[in-house]
């Protein structure tokens, strides 16, 4: 459940960045989440909700963009999809993938007022 | 007291944030469109037209808070040239039981220090002390896992000598510590012979993050039937370039090779490179 802590980590971006850019209300937050981030996307609409009471963010929409994995085959040198770690590369059947997609966790824009 | 964050003692990360004092403004707000919280969050973007709110980009990392003090602490063991490990594992790996064997072998060699992370109890830390090397205890309470600034603070108390090999034992949990960094060398994943050989494919975050994973309990191999090479195998597969050691902190059996890696790694931080 670090899901709860990344919210928390949330709202404290979002209180911060309204001071910087003059916003006293957050009414949709669009969120960049890797498919190989670890992080369950209805467990952080959860503690989204949970968390944002009572601040600027009560009545923000979570909107969740969600990014495919990706890896490098070192075998083949292509860039292959990856859905989970253990993935093998679809051409050469190897694990010597790099994941060079996937991993993050970005707020990446607010609709605001 | 914090350099970064400036909070004193009492300051607990985790802690609920207080509103914000505009946050009056969010009540009795009436929006013309709607946008319910269950059935609302798709992944189109229409609802932009709907909406009369400014955009504002921000294309901030969500971990960006807990990297900036991780790599605060990276700098500290670095300059003291501090070997700093990460351990973590399911509960009952037998990770505390290994590290006051290690920590017995070890004490006369080098300064150790141990910080514990453990939701609840100080039973770990003392544990520990009972080795006769300095410990400090983390209680996240609710929390899953260690965050780099609680580690941060746990490092002000414990006047760690230069050189020194620092354990950061990490809530017993296969999943959250995989995303917070510490600030450590490397994170080790201990997993014991007595859990199912496939966890490395069922929590591959983790073992993805490891640089090494110890196996232990390998004395009870003949009383199981866990197949070591292929867990090795399913740890390889999601990360190709993880070390594997067995051995067993009961029996003794491989705590050598571990005690080398140790050594070996701690003498590569005293290397000044140019």
């Amino acid at each position: 459940m670090h899901e709860l802590s990344l919210c928390e980590s949330i709202v404290e971006t979002l209180e911060q960045q309204a001071l910087a850019q003059h916003y006293r209300l957050v009414k949709t937050v669009w969120l960049e989440i890797g498919a190989l981030s670890g992080v369950e996307a209805e467990a952080l609409r959860f503690c989204f909700d949970a968390v944002t009471r009572g601040t600027l963010a009560e009545q923000a929409k979570l909107v969740i963009l969600e990014v495919p994995g990706q890896a490098w085959c070192t075998q083949c040198s292509i860039h292959v999809p990856m859905q989970q770690r253990f993935d093998a590369c679809p051409r050469c059947g190897g694990f010597q993938l790099r994941v060079n997609d996937g991993e993050q966790l970005r707020i990446k824009e607010l609709e605001v007022e | 007291m914090c350099g970064v964050c400036g909070c004193g003692g009492e300051h607990h990360p985790l802690a609920k944030l207080s509103p914000v004092p505009a946050h009056g403004h969010a009540h009795g707000h009436e929006h013309d469109h709607d946008h319910d919280h269950q059935h609302g969050h798709t992944q189109t973007q229409d609802h932009a037209h709907l909406s009369p709110g400014r955009l504002v980009q921000i294309e901030q990392d969500i971990l960006a808070k807990n990297n900036r003090y991780a790599t605060q602490n990276r700098e500290y063991f670095n300059r003291r040239r501090i070997l700093a490990l990460n351990l973590v594992s399911s509960p009952g790996s037998g990770k505390t039981a290994l590290l006051t064997q290690t920590l017995e072998r070890l004490k006369q060699r080098l300064p150790l220090a141990v910080i514990e992370g453990d939701q609840q109890t100080s039973l770990d830390a003392e544990r520990i002390r009972a080795t006769g090397v300095p410990a400090v205890q983390i209680n996240t309470g609710k929390g899953c896992h260690l965050d780099a600034h609680r580690v941060g603070h746990a490092l002000e108390n414990l006047n760690l000598q230069d050189q020194s090999l620092l354990f950061i034992e990490n809530v017993g949990n296969l999943v959250c510590p995989a995303a917070f960094d510490l600030g450590e060398a490397h994170k080790v994943v201990i997993l014991s012979v007595t859990e199912g050989e496939d966890k490395p494919l069922k929590y591959p975050d983790m073992f993805h993050a490891a640089d090494l994973m110890l196996l232990n309990k390998i004395d009870l191999l003949p009383y199981l039937s866990f197949d070591l090479d292929r867990c090795i195998a399913y740890a390889k597969q999601v990360n190709p370039k993880l070390r594997v050691l067995a051995l067993s902190a009961a029996t003794g059996e491989g705590m050598d090779n571990w005690l080398q890696w140790l050594l070996a790694e701690q003498q590569l931080l005293q290397i000044t490179y140019r």
